[in-house]
């Protein structure tokens, strides 16, 4: 059982709480009628799959149901940050590399 | 036709009055504090007009703080989400109270009466704690969940708000559509310690 920082409800709380939700920091095309086919489905299908630090969305779902954003490593499923939505990373795979 | 609306608490099946006469001891004590009222409000605590028009309203201070509450004599306010609380009053205030936020706040807000929509389940008693932990993978200590505190957490695998009301007492906000499952959990794992039913 993971044990996750809420950013919202400032504490830890158990992983039966949350939902993870997939790629973090995708940004939606602004105008999204001028795009090619291509640019749309990388946008709508195409996600990162690293062996290593992973930006990703999560959700408490059983407790504040807020979206927030977490780095977590694929490989040792060890969390090393969770932040605010609308907040940037302070851990990237550049530091570590 | 007539107009009077006769509003039931989702357990009234359980027939609590019937339960009380005969379930005199027990180490885990059960009440509903049925049919009260429930105000859903959100808005923005960072907004002035927000936070002063709430405190107007209810005369009570809109909790900031992550996971707390507040209460006065009329209604207990409950930190849900940062732009999210619960307000609960008496059963049959919450029209009044629901008019009196709407006429104290200005600006981007939203109130939801959601009474018939959630009850609240008292638990108390000297084993309570230990139902408690039976039933939810958060930990009970005082140090971490104080009096005052409410969390929102799976309980029984159900998502639910949890406030501590002293050492050993509880109250469980559940949904309408959960009240039965949570009342056959609550007899089933306070098996063990004796459950009493008060009103
Ligand atoms: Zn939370």
């Amino acid at each position: 059982m993971l044990h996750i920082y809420c950013p919202y409800c400032e504490e830890y709380r158990e992983e039966e709480e949350f939902h993870p939700h997939g790629q973090a920091h995708i940004v939606r095309p602004l105008a999204p009628e001028s795009l090619t086919d291509e640019e749309w489905s990388q946008y709508l299908f195409f996600r990162k799959n690293p062996r290593g630090l992973h930006h990703e969305m999560w959700v408490h779902a059983a407790g504040c149901r807020k979206f927030f954003n977490m780095t977590r490593h694929t490989v040792t499923y060890k969390i090393l940050e969770t932040y605010k939505m609308g907040q940037q990373p302070s851990i990237t795979a550049e530091d570590t590399q | 036709m007539s107009n009077i609306v006769n509003v039931q608490s989702p357990l009234y099946h359980a027939d609590f009055e019937s339960l009380a006469s005969v379930t005199k001891e027990g180490g885990v004590s059960l009440r509903e504090a049925k049919l009260l009222g429930h105000l859903n409000l959100r808005g923005n605590s960072d907004s002035p007009e927000f936070k002063n028009g709430v405190e107007k309203a209810l005369g009570l201070t809109l909790p900031l703080t992550p996971c707390t509450s507040l209460q006065n004599d009329d209604a207990t306010i409950m930190w849900l989400s940062p732009d999210e609380w619960l307000i609960i009053v008496e059963g049959g205030q919450e029209a009044t109270v629901e008019e009196t936020l709407r006429a104290n706040i200005t600006g981007h807000f939203a109130v939801s009466d959601i009474s018939g929509g959630q009850t609240i389940l008292e638990i108390s008693g000297p084993d309570c704690i230990k139902v408690m932990q039976k039933s939810t993978g958060y930990d009970f200590h005082l140090k971490q969940f104080p009096v005052g505190k409410v969390i929102g957490t799976a309980f029984a695998k159900s998502s639910t708000y949890i406030r501590r009301t002293s050492y050993d007492s509880f109250q469980l906000v559940v949904r309408r559509s959960f009240a039965d499952y949570f009342w056959l959990w609550l007899q089933q794992s306070s098996k063990e310690y004796g459950l009493r039913i008060t009103l």
